[in-house]
């Protein structure tokens, strides 16, 4: 599943990756480990990018860049490999993250509608981010949770057999609490 | 097994609760913290010690407990029935939590590979040798030749549990006999069939046993190293898994001299990256390499040239799971169960429109109404049985008339679909066939790597004719193209994934072609699923 996202921080000017890399971050320590455990070999591309992604919550432009060089593949066959794979994701998510499987089971007890209620109450599709970076919504291939379907997870928790009302409630709750930012100011 | 409680001491009861992700999603954890709490705070600690194991089997009534050796079984407890039942210990069960453990979902179910699913704590190694684990691979390493493993496998007739169904002693005995200074033994744990949770189960509540089975193919096919290519979205597993190669590695299981021989053979995680044609070997086998998880031509087979060129063996979770007992008790004993050319048991994920949804292990051969009605207790909510879907979007959509058939290899192939992995969707009258043959080739199409012509294009347009159908929007030419499309991307795709994308089509249009008239000429779904345009709409479009 995806893992604990990164808070989109509220500057205006774009968000600056969340500690570039080469900086003395110490996520970027983490990233820097996996490919020394590797050798630096190309073949730790995948291993690379499963760990950016952990640490920062998204594949960043300047990770990409600083991995392509420190594993000296080209930047072409990172971002190809990048998007390939449907784990990765090059845009940051929301403070919040809905994940809806659909999965057989899933799909054929409701998933869809569940899907629409988030789109009803938060005005999203299937990848998309509120406006407010407040929730994302996503979707998965199957969770192997089959006999709790549908199944949903939300920031990282499974929750089953979930209903449509059940899940507007969820998310309207989310959407309503005040933020990160909003708590600080 | 008496369990030992935290004080050394022999435990009279044990407490063994489910720690596998399906119950861990309905709060098996905090059930367990709130067992073990209520245990301290009325001093019972030294003769009731609470273990997490791993899948009991009956995922949709989770979190599920036994009590040994009372052998009571409870089911769907929340934190705050702890105190009752830990109260109840030694006295009456508490009835309205208990699970009836002689119900056929459990009686009728015959386990090999899930023989330790819900007996061992899947985080202990000690748990695991103490039911016989790693006799097997001691048996192989220490009285048999390499080639005497192989021929018992060969003798067994355990077929690959990934969904081809190719004889695994035959598989083994061309990676032996292959030229090459290195060779590799690969688990494929990328399960991406959707609807599928077996090699999920089986690696989280059994990990030992998938690592055993490694060993001994190394050891039978000349490997000295393997990596387990698991799913990067069963976090419980891989961390499982990596906990037991250490665990296994510090025993002397893995590492160098395994069992005080000359055998060595280590093993490493690779982790997916959510693209199902990564399940193909040859894609599987790119990925390891770094790369887009594109799939080549065979010949030449992984066999002979696989990862880094080496020659490899790549069995599947289960395939892998069968192996030590395979070995512990013989391959006759194995071919003794099952058909006649469909051996041994098989693990299948029951999920969908059935009362018991769940993991389940019966043997080869079993009538597919009995692992429907039977085991799985029948369609909720008094609807009528319509479909069963096999083998993921590989496979296809079972009818009602099938219903008296004996699950194997062959006969699924018979009825137009697969084995696959083993997922079992049941469905009802609430689902369109024409809707789900829509939601499948959906997959296929953004599943595609891309890289063949007839998969890329093909899937789409198939999906677009399937969509069309579906919103009442499709003339009988488009059902015309559609199943000429089938045959073409069936014949002229480069792997698995684009051979088979339309079979779930192909077997929903065999047994429900009524279905798609309906859609097509009346704009109607029988099934009231799939929302139609009204036919004035779309004449005023078309004018």
């Amino acid at each position: 599943m995806q893992s604990d996202q990164t808070t989109v921080q509220g500057s205006k000017a774009g968000p600056a990756p969340p500690g570039a890399p080469g900086s003395d971050d110490r996520r970027w320590k983490l990233v820097s480990a996996t490919m020394r455990r590797h050798g630096h070999s190309s073949q730790a591309l995948i291993e690379t990018l499963h760990t950016v992604q952990e640490v920062y919550g998204y594949l960043d432009d300047d990770s990409l860049k600083q991995v392509a060089h420190a594993l000296g593949v080209p930047l072409s066959k990172v971002y190809g490999v990048a998007t390939f794979y449907h784990f990765f994701t090059l845009k940051p998510q929301g403070e919040h993250t809905c994940v809806v499987c659909m999965g057989t089971a899933c799909y054929i007890k409701g998933a869809p509608t569940l899907v629409a209620a988030v789109n009803e109450v938060a005005g999203i599709s299937t990848g998309e981010t509120t406006a407010d970076g407040k929730l994302s919504l996503l979707s998965a291939r199957c969770l192997g949770s089959c006999g709790l379907a549908p199944a949903v997870v939300m920031d990282g928790e499974v929750v089953g057999r979930i209903g449509d009302n059940d899940m507007k409630a969820r998310i309207t709750n989310w959407l309503e609490s005040p933020g990160a930012e909003v708590a600080n100011a | 097994m008496p369990e030992e409680t935290t004080n050394g001491t022999q435990a009279q009861t044990t407490l063994d609760i489910c720690v596998a992700a399906g119950c861990l999603s309905c709060q098996g954890d905090l059930v367990k913290e709130a067992l073990e709490k209520e245990i301290d705070a009325r001093g019972l600690a030294e003769r009731v010690a609470v273990r997490g194991v791993g899948c009991l089997g009956l995922c949709m009534a989770g979190p599920l407990l036994r009590v040994s050796p009372d052998g009571i079984l409870y089911q769907a407890m929340v934190p705050e029935d702890a105190g009752e039942i830990v109260e109840s210990i030694g006295k009456k069960p508490v009835k309205r939590l208990e699970c009836d453990a002689e119900q056929s979902f459990f009686t009728r179910q015959v386990k090999i590979v899930l023989e330790n699913s819900g007996e061992v704590d899947p985080d202990k190694l000690d748990d695991y040798t103490a039911v016989g684990g790693y006799d097997a691979l001691a048996k192989a390493v220490g009285e048999m030749e390499p080639s005497e493993v192989i021929s018992e496998m060969v003798t067994s007739g355990l077929r690959g549990r990934g969904g081809g169904g190719y004889p695994s002693g035959l598989k083994w005995g061309t990676v032996a006999k292959a030229d090459g200074a290195r060779k590799y033994v690969i688990c494929n744990a990328d399960e991406g069939d959707p609807g599928a949770f077996m090699d999920r189960s089986v690696l989280e509540s059994d990990p030992f046993r998938v690592l055993e089975g490694m060993a001994i193919a190394g050891y039978a096919v000349g490997a000295d190293s393997g990596y387990v290519y698991c799913r990067a979205e069963y976090p419980l597993a891989v961390k499982r898994l990596k906990n037991a190669i250490r665990q296994a590695e510090r025993a002397g299981f893995l590492g160098s001299n395994i069992c005080g021989s000359s055998f060595r053979f280590t093993v490493d995680i690779r982790l997916g990256a959510g693209a199902f044609v990564c399940g193909e070997e040859t894609a599987l086998i790119s990925s390891i390499e770094g790369n887009r998880g594109s799939p080549r031509p065979r010949p030449p087979f992984p066999a002979a040239s696989g990862l880094w060129d080496c020659p490899t063996l790549i069995n599947n979770v289960e395939t892998f799971a069968n192996v030590a007992p395979i070995i512990r008790n013989g391959g006759e004993w194995f071919s003794g169960i099952g058909t006649e050319k469909s051996k041994g048991t098989k693990v299948f994920a029951l999920a969908g429109r059935v009362q018991n949804t769940g993991l389940i292990e019966v043997p080869m051969g079993t009538v597919l109404r009995d692992i429907i009605f039977d085991i799985g207790g029948g369609i909720p909510d008094g609807r009528k049985f319509k479909a069963v879907q096999t083998g993921g979007p590989s496979g296809g959509c079972i009818p009602e008339q099938f219903l008296d058939m004996a699950v194997t290899y062959e006969s699924l192939a018979q009825a137009g679909s697969i084995m696959g992995s083993g997922g079992m969707i049941v469905m009802d009258e609430t689902s369109c066939m024409v809707d789900v043959a829509r939601y499948f080739m959906e997959f296929c199409m953004t599943e595609s790597c891309g890289k063949c012509v007839p998969c890329r294009v093909g899937t789409m347009q198939m999906h677009e004719l399937l969509e069309k159908i579906t919103q009442g929007r499709a003339s009988m030419k488009d059902l015309d193209l559609l199943e000429e499309l089938c045959e073409v991307v069936r014949f002229s795709s480069l792997c698995g994934l684009g051979q088979t994308s339309p079979n779930p089509v192909l077997s929903t249009l065999r047994y429900f072609r009524d279905e798609y008239l309906a859609h097509i000429r009346d704009h109607v779904c029988p099934a009231g699923v799939c929302k139609m345009k009204s036919p004035s709409k779309i004449h005023a479009e078309v004018a």
